[in-house]
């Protein structure tokens, strides 16, 4: 158990220094990527099986999933790159070791956990859930506002705004195209 | 599971806390700058998890839980600000939104 520790924070250290040092944004975001997939192992050998699968879940799931799109939608990291760099070695070498690292990890954890399941200091669901709900609700209720103002906040932001120009600043403009 | 000293483990927390801020300040992409505003985030929500585990209380997962929520609405929002900032000035540098006074309404 500790060697694997040991090793998910090397894999973890190393995805987001390169995540953070890197030129493009979606390789920077894969990097990420793998950088929050083992931290969610970490999570799982300090015995929070709920959190670990949420970080897989919304980290690496929704947030990162956004963060792509936006890439995606402004263009960016398809500068000076074509395919033919895309297909070099250099380009996935890294992400794929570490991504493997990750993959041996995950079969030796499932290996170890089946062997003994019922570890006394694993905080199930269970426990998560009922102090989530009963004394922390206030702070439940909390969150689901800001959300709502996260919600709200993303679409007057996002929306693509319409160009209005009062009527006199188009007829002056006007004017000076007439005139020149 | 788990007998490495609590000292080692947010030791790496503090190792990836400082990554993320290491990035924030050295990064002048705004996008790689909320990227790191989230690795310095998941570092944090580590600590909760590691002192939740160290003292068997399910409180530091719930911490985890609102982080999560506080950073999911964080990253929605800084995104459509983002996206506003591409379309206003047609950069994503952090130090082109220095003026205060915005000079292409004038222009035009």
């Amino acid at each position: 158990m500790n060697a694997i520790f040991f090793i998910t924070a090397t894999v973890a250290i190393i995805s987001s220094v390169m995540a953070i040092t890197n030129r493009n944004a979606i390789h920077s975001l894969l990097y990420l990527i793998i950088s929050l997939l083992s931290v969610s192992v970490i999570f799982y050998i300090l015995g929070a099986p709920l959190i670990a699968a949420l970080e897989v879940i919304v980290y690496a799931g929704a947030i990162m999933v956004l963060f792509i799109f936006v890439v995606m939608m402004l263009n960016i990291g398809m500068e000076e790159e074509t395919e033919k760099g895309w297909l070099t070695p250099k380009m996935w070498i890294v992400p794929s070791i570490l991504a493997a690292i990750l993959l041996g990890i995950f079969i030796c954890v499932l290996q170890v956990f089946h062997a003994d399941k019922t570890g006394p200091d694993i905080i199930g669901p269970k426990e998560v859930g009922v102090s989530l709900f009963t004394t922390y609700l206030i702070a439940v209720e909390i969150a689901g506002v800001l959300l709502l103002a996260g919600i709200v906040g993303a679409y007057h932001l996002g929306r693509q705004q319409k160009k209005v120009i009062h009527r006199f600043l188009v007829k002056t403009g006007s004017d000076k195209k007439d005139v020149t | 599971m788990v007998t490495i000293s609590m000292d080692i483990q947010i030791l790496f927390a503090g190792l990836l806390f400082l990554t993320g801020l290491v990035g924030f300040l050295v990064r002048r992409n705004i996008i790689f700058m909320l990227m790191s505003i989230e690795i310095m985030l998941n570092s944090a929500a580590l600590v909760f998890v590691i002192a939740g585990s160290h003292w068997m209380q399910a409180d530091g997962q719930v911490m985890f839980i609102f982080i999560l929520t506080v950073s999911a609405a964080e990253v929605s929002v800084g995104l459509a600000l983002i996206l506003q900032m591409y379309h206003h000035y047609k950069t994503l540098d952090a130090d082109a939104l220095g003026n205060l006074r915005d000079e292409k309404v004038n222009e035009n």
